[in-house]
């Protein structure tokens, strides 16, 4: 009667343990808005590609395409951190978390490292006119961050970190289809991974 | 097998004190307002049972301000660390030494 007793116990010691250092309130349906903004954005970069016959030789490179690039990518990032953050408010209200506590700020501050250096290594290959890398480069750091910042919360998003880095050396290795490598991996895998989230932890919580 | 059973440590048998050392032992300095809201318990009821683990010495105190608010932070000490670790083993040892 007594091992019930100190069963249940270890049990709570374990939970406590971790919903006190996870964040668990991600949401899976943030992964589905954020991937089809990407896919949008990378099908409008295209499009702009074919048109100016950049495709073939996207290392042909001039003022009017980096800034069309630049304004295209930074409104998919932002747009896409927006809707990530009012979907896991969302969630965070619904599981009486709130969404800046300890936690989460764990979960920032790991994820932030590898991402601003990604950033900053990407600043480096456009200064050198690496353009074809970027795209490879963005893929590898951002699988980096999500490897890391996957001990702070849900396990899985460890799942999606690895498969972001194979894509990232996938499009270094076929350099001129870094746009397609692109979609894949912010796009189709984020859809991919909110549908997978979205049926295992939300849907049952309403 | 004798002597498992005298590692069972008698502060940590209620739910709420186990909860917080389980807190204390995977966070830095936690606040009492996260406390509450992880334990799930009212403030008078937590207060009390954080008193007993200070008088314990298993847990230490900072206060401070945020602002004009007075804010008490908790961490685990180490006596309360090397205790808490004493008490799981424990636990783990008479659930292995019954299965056998």
């Amino acid at each position: 009667m007594e091992e019930k007793e100190h069963l249940q116990q270890l049990q709570e010691i374990r939970s406590l343990m971790e919903r006190s250092t996870k964040f668990v309130s991600l949401s899976g349906l943030s992964g589905i808005v954020a991937g089809s903004i990407a896919l949008i954005g990378a099908g409008i970069q295209y499009q702009y590609m074919e048109k100016a016959g950049r495709y073939a030789t996207c290392l042909k490179v001039d003022r009017e395409f980096i800034i069309f690039s630049a304004i295209n990518f930074l409104s998919i990032l932002i747009l896409a951190l927006v809707s990530a953050y009012y979907f896991t408010q969302r969630k965070a209200k619904k599981n009486h978390q709130s969404v800046w506590d300890s936690s989460s700020q764990r979960l920032m501050m790991n994820l932030a490292t590898p991402l601003a250096c990604g950033g900053l290594f990407c600043g480096v290959l456009y200064i050198y006119g690496v353009i074809g890398l970027i795209a490879s480069c963005t893929l590898i750091f951002y699988g980096l961050a999500l490897v890391t910042g996957s001990n702070f919360t849900l396990r899985d998003i460890r799942y999606l970190g690895f498969a972001q880095i194979a894509l990232g050396f996938l499009a270094a290795i076929y350099i001129g289809l870094g746009l397609l490598f692109w979609a894949l991996g912010f796009g189709v895998l984020h859809i991919v991974y909110g549908v997978v989230m979205y049926y295992k932890y939300d849907r049952n919580n309403g | 097998m004798k002597g498992i059973i005298t590692n069972i440590n008698k502060a940590f048998e209620n739910r709420i004190r186990l909860g917080v050392m389980s807190v204390l032992m995977v966070n830095d300095w936690v606040d009492f307002s996260r406390l509450k809201e992880l334990l799930e318990v009212t403030d008078g009821n937590l207060a009390s049972h954080i008193s007993a683990l200070e008088k314990e010495e298993y847990i230490q105190v900072r206060k401070a301000f945020i602002g004009k608010k007075p804010n008490t932070s908790y961490a685990i000490s180490k006596a309360g660390r090397k205790a808490f670790q004493e008490h799981i083993n424990a636990l783990e040892n008479l659930i292995k030494a019954r299965k056998q």
